[in-house]
């Protein structure tokens, strides 16, 4: 790296988004699977934010998803369905609950953090569960459609939602880049690395921390919000722990605080997913835990991490 | 009116005698060494199927069963320690809690693919499935048998860990494992036996918990966050903690589930979370 800020984009990262429209043409039969896949990878970025940046571990990020998946629905079901607006509110209400909740968070460490991490994410999938006049209970949200975007219709064949999912994604790719990149960015990772000493410096870490998590919360949120519009369905999974715990797994195969970490662990984890559910789904998890012993084992950066090493060590 | 109120709290002394077993080791060896250890359930589920395979496979009676469930339960977690945790001691939360969650699921798997999906069971003997009455209320004997059983274990291990020396060394690698090290003691011997005996315990919890919620494979993470919440409001390292935290959840989500069914699980998470943030160490927390 030739240094932290160098923001210039690479030949490998343009090569890299070329690719993500290879499926378009390549793979027209997988394009629901590649729109899930950049939709995770969304989610995943957004725990990126927090977990890989700022060092804020989280076993409850589906409530923000979530909270974006519902918000979504319902304004399909009841009002209207166009998505960019939806979308938009979507993340604006999982900013809301994300800023309510961070005054909370930033405050506590290691087990505190994340039992609460994980006991408000369990709270808010208890709470839809309960409130099935509104949330449909746990027979998820059903009876709606978003029929098109930008008068591209969401068919069977699902070239409209890649498109819309990997828009969303990029954008929210460039925003991430940018914040990472900024002076903000730098603080942040500052704050990961010792908390108490960057306030010496004058950067003050709580409302740092707590921008960060409202931030990640909004991305979280739409990418929730783009998993309902093109699916058309809310089940109660969206909140559920196994949602936050997969999208952990998923990050840190790829590799925590690196901006395609998330991205990578998508691809890797939902095209295994995809490959051997096939063969017999459940013992899917067997081997997702197998791999997170290996990682946290023998690859602790991820992926990315070790492949980052490898190319070190050639040079 | 009363007498549901008598049902209760017995039923939920009962609940909470059998969360003590399950979390009371991940208490104390959570406060010894920090190690975040979320697989700490899939011991108790060891013990569990060890109980099942050995009633109904083997035709042994269902108490007999009950000091292999500890000792499956307590290899178990020996070998994982020696094997797998001990690497990490100094490794972060986050790959700590990473690496334990990967041998929850592994052992989720690992169960469905030898037991398949299947609520399993392993029937306790005729007397104690009977139930007594007295003054116009129902003691179901399973539970009277817990809570005598709780008891006495928890006895023991009070004098365990406040009388002999053994316990003297654990309580001081609690309270200062730095110190402890500089007065001699072999923390790393003393915590290796804590984790067998903890997962010993687990096991008991997890043979013994079939007949009130019996066994599948989504036990190990069905029952962890019950079991986090007892360690994280208990507070680390404290067995009188782990105990009044554990029948404090046990009544209360009894109460919970009897007067506010509606609620759901709603009401136990909302007081953890209440109780973390008012006390992020725990009621009975020290550090």
């Amino acid at each position: 790296m030739a240094s932290v800020n160098d923001t210039r984009w690479r030949p490998l990262e343009i090569a890299f988004w070329l690719c993500t429209l290879l499926p378009f043409v390549l793979a027209p039969n997988y394009l629901s699977l590649a729109s899930q896949i950049a939709i995770t990878a969304l989610f995943a970025l957004s725990l990126d934010l927090i977990l890989g940046y700022a060092g804020i571990v989280s076993l409850g990020h589906a409530a923000f998803f979530g909270m974006g998946a519902y918000t979504a629905g319902l304004i399909a079901k009841h009002y209207w369905t166009e998505p960019i607006s939806a979308l938009l509110i979507a993340g604006i209400f999982a900013g809301i609950l994300g800023y309510a909740l961070s005054h909370v968070i930033v405050r506590f460490r290691h087990l505190a953090l994340i039992m609460l991490t994980m006991g408000f994410g369990l709270l808010l999938h208890e709470a839809a569960n309960s409130a099935s006049v509104l949330t449909g209970g746990a027979d998820g949200l059903q009876g709606f459609r978003v029929p098109e975007i930008l008068g591209f219709k969401f068919d069977m064949f699902g070239r409209a939602a890649y498109a819309y999912a990997l828009a969303v994604l990029f954008v929210c790719f460039l925003v991430t880049r940018r914040i990472i990149h900024s002076p903000f960015g730098l603080a942040l990772r500052g704050i990961r690395e010792n908390a108490t000493r960057m306030p010496a410096i004058g950067a003050p870490s709580l409302s740092h921390l707590r921008k960060a998590y409202t931030i990640a919360a909004v991305i979280a949120g739409l990418a929730g919000a783009a998993l309902t519009q093109t699916t058309s369905t809310v089940s109660l999974e969206v909140l559920s722990f196994g949602r936050s715990a997969d999208v952990l797994v998923i990050l840190i195969l790829g590799g925590a605080g690196r901006l395609y970490g998330g991205i990578v662990g998508a691809i890797v984890y939902m095209v295994a997913r995809d490959q051997f559910s096939g063969v017999n789904p459940q013992y899917w998890y067997f081997w997702i835990g197998l791999l997170l012993v290996a990682v946290v084992m023998f690859l602790p950066n991820g992926i990315l991490g070790g492949l980052s090493a490898l190319h070190k060590k050639r040079q | 009116m009363l007498s549901s109120a008598v049902g209760v709290l017995f039923d939920g002394f009962a609940y909470g005698m059998l969360l003590f077993l399950l979390s009371v080791g991940l208490s104390v060896t959570l406060g010894m060494m920090n190690f975040v250890n979320l697989a700490h359930c899939s011991f108790a589920m060891v013990g569990g199927y060890a109980t099942v395979t050995l009633v109904n496979r083997f035709g042994w009676p269902f108490l007999a069963t009950l000091p292999m469930a500890f000792l499956a339960g307590a290899f178990v977690s020996l070998v994982l320690e020696r094997v797998l945790f001990k690497r990490l001691y100094r490794a972060t939360d986050l790959d700590q809690c990473l690496l334990t969650i990967g041998i929850v699921f592994i052992s989720i798997a690992a169960f469905a693919w030898f037991y398949t999906t299947d609520q399993q069971s392993a029937r306790p003997p005729e007397w104690l499935r009977t139930s007594i009455s007295a003054g116009g209320i129902n003691l179901a004997g399973y539970r009277l048998f817990l809570i005598v059983f709780g008891l006495v274990t928890t006895g023991l291990l009070f004098f365990f860990i406040e009388k002999t020396n053994f316990g003297a060394k654990v309580r001081a690698a609690v309270d200062n494992q730095r110190m402890a090290r500089g007065l001699g003691i072999d923390v790393d011997r003393a915590f290796m036996l804590t984790f067998a005996l903890g997962g010993g315990l687990a096991g008991l919890g997890g043979a013994l918990a079939i007949e009130v919620v019996g066994l599948d494979p989504t036990f190990a993470l069905a029952f962890l966050v019950y079991v986090l919440i007892v360690v994280a409001v208990g507070g680390l390292g404290s067995i009188g903690g782990s105990f009044a935290a554990a029948v404090v959840l046990g009544i209360s989500d009894m109460a919970g589930k009897y007067y506010f069914p509606w609620l759901g699980a709603f009401l136990i998470y909302l007081v953890m979370v209440g109780l973390l943030m008012w006390r992020p160490l725990g009621l009975f927390g020290k550090r």
